[in-house]
């Protein structure tokens, strides 16, 4: 089982190791390089811009990020610790966006990015998604496991709304915030409908559009592809392999409830 | 009572609920509002009424991709609800080395479905791995057309979302079997129970929920399939455009400055019909066993 999950993506480095001299179409293939190099990382970067793309991928995936991390604590929090006048409305028009598919209002997404004039720029890919309404959802969970005892313990100190959150809210919800964070990053990095939309510009690209695009325009040899397809996997297994400890305990803790 | 000023709740709130009304509330109305208009980015908006509805009535490509997102859906449904439940009981055992398995099988997860659909296009090239290794072998004398024919294509996207997808629910899975009570297994296997009949007896009834909830989550996804296609068709569709799926259309007639996004958003509104069709059954069948 194992192999047919993680072969593929070795058959692909290897291909991306491999010279030119080598034969990659044989009937008898070989998995070691004959004589391993990273040429082809040099030459896929004479191609396309590719690290100035996997900068933009960081830009748009560290908005996305910074922005749930904040967005969806201070909304959750409120949602499940505060009461205030139209809480219940909130909430179901939050519940009811779930029920959407993103692909059904990705179109008029595009209208309303492009009337904010931000058609084709990095912040108009990040901007709709900095405040995911599931991670809102998933973040008032996370604060409504907490005992209300150690709230009303701190309100009976004079804890302030504020005060309440840092102290008592934050140090209980870290799991969850781990998984929404992690997975903000893993869902910016890795999308493709939306930048495709919004970016026009070559230039512009994040990595998944322009590695499409490398593979579009440029399709001639495999090695370069596999050695673009490295360049946007490799950061995000090295990220996902150095938090998976914390991912697994959050989900875990009650992330994915059938 | 309350212990904290009136606007506190407010302000803490404010920026999803910003979010709210200007990326989900809003696009959602104005779709159906743009689904009824001839809107074009560059000018256009009138109220063309049922028009855009009667041009998707004769469009062939568009009951190309109904046809293949319903078999898209039908193929992964029973694959992704089973295969991700029997890995899980594998790999729930307390192991030695759990960990590295569990991050092997969700790896695939994690990657984008551009880096696994590039990948996959590269195996299956005419003179790919897969092709070379069953010459090479002697099983067929030609390239299988795995890119490059119709259905083959189609199927060629379906396996490789099937594989993608396995960790994802094996994760939903494994919190699941934690739920399963010990002593049901302990019971039945007194009773003389083998393991196929305690899977079908004590595990299936006891991850019920999970599996219904699995389903839909993997036939809403099937409807919403895009990049696989997209990219291991190279953007065209497959041969003759054929390999479209619904959301590929969207993509096609919405973007760019000669977009027709009031057709775009016609089939948006179709999409959305044909996704609430699976969580309609989940409730139904919900309802049935309450």
């Amino acid at each position: 089982m194992l192999v047919i999950t993680v072969s593929p993506f070795l058959w692909q480095l290897s291909t991306s190791l491999k010279s030119l001299q080598e034969d990659i179409y044989t009937g008898t293939p070989s998995f070691w390089p004959e004589r391993p190099t990273l040429s082809n990382y040099a030459e896929v970067a004479e191609t396309i811009p590719v690290w100035s793309y996997a900068v933009n991928s960081l830009i748009v995936a560290a908005i996305v990020v910074a922005g749930n991390a904040a967005g969806a604590t201070l909304a959750g929090f409120a949602l499940a610790k505060l009461r205030f006048r139209g809480v219940k409305l909130l909430l179901g028009l939050f519940l009811a966006t779930l029920v959407l598919p993103a692909e059904v209002t990705i179109i008029s997404q595009y209208v309303t990015v492009r009337s904010l004039g931000l058609a084709d720029t990095l912040l108009g890919v990040a901007l709709p998604g900095a405040i995911g309404m599931l991670n809102v959802l998933l973040m008032r969970t996370a604060f409504q496991a907490i005992p209300p005892e150690m709230d009303e313990a701190a309100i009976i100190d004079g804890a302030t709304a504020w005060q309440r959150l840092r102290h008592v809210g934050l140090p209980n919800v870290r799991g969850m915030l781990s998984v929404v964070t992690i997975f903000a990053f893993i869902g910016a990095w890795d999308d493709f409908l939306w930048p495709l939309i919004v970016l026009t510009d070559p230039d512009n690209y994040t990595l998944t559009v322009g590695l499409q695009y490398l593979n579009g325009t440029f399709s001639a040899n495999p090695r370069l592809i596999a050695a673009g397809t490295m360049i946007s996997f490799l950061p995000i297994v090295i990220v996902f392999a150095v938090l998976q400890r914390f991912f697994f305990k959050g989900v875990e803790e009650g992330a994915i409830k059938g | 009572m309350t212990h904290h000023r009136w606007f506190t709740p407010w302000v803490l709130v404010a920026p999803a609920a910003v979010w709210l009304f200007v990326f989900s509330v809003w696009p959602a109305i104005n779709t159906v509002v743009l689904a009824f208009t001839n809107a074009k980015p560059l000018g256009g908006g009138h109220f063309t009424g049922l028009a855009n509805f009667e041009r998707a009535l004769s469009d062939a490509q568009l009951v190309d991709a109904l046809v293949n997102s319903i078999v898209f859906m039908l193929v992964c449904l029973p694959l992704l609800t089973m295969l991700p439940l029997l890995i899980a009981i594998l790999v729930e055992k307390k192991l030695p080395g759990i960990t590295f398995f569990r991050t092997a099988f969700y790896t695939p997860v994690v990657a984008s479905a551009v880096v696994v659909a590039l990948i996959w296009g590269w195996l299956l090239d005419d003179r790919g791995l897969i092709n070379g290794l069953a010459q090479g072998l002697g099983v067929v004398t030609t390239p299988v057309p795995f890119l490059t024919e119709r259905w083959l294509l189609l199927f060629s996207a379906i396996s490789l979302t099937v594989w993608k997808g396995l960790g994802y629910y094996m994760i939903i899975y494994l919190s699941a079997l934690g739920n399963v009570r010990r002593e049901l297994h302990e019971a039945a296997a007194v009773d003389g129970a083998g393991p196929v009949r305690r899977f079908w007896s004590v595990t299936v009834p006891g991850v019920r929920n999970t599996m219904l909830l699995v389903s839909v989550l993997v036939s809403v996804s099937a409807l919403r399939v895009f990049s696989e296609l997209y990219v291991l068709s190279n953007g065209t569709g497959g041969p003759g455009g054929r390999d479209m799926s619904l959301v590929m259309l969207i993509q096609l007639y919405g973007r760019g400055f000669t977009g027709h996004l009031g057709y775009a958003s016609a089939l948006s509104l179709l999409l959305l019909v044909v996704t609430l069709g699976p969580m309609l059954a989940l409730l139904r069948l919900n309802r049935k066993a309450a």
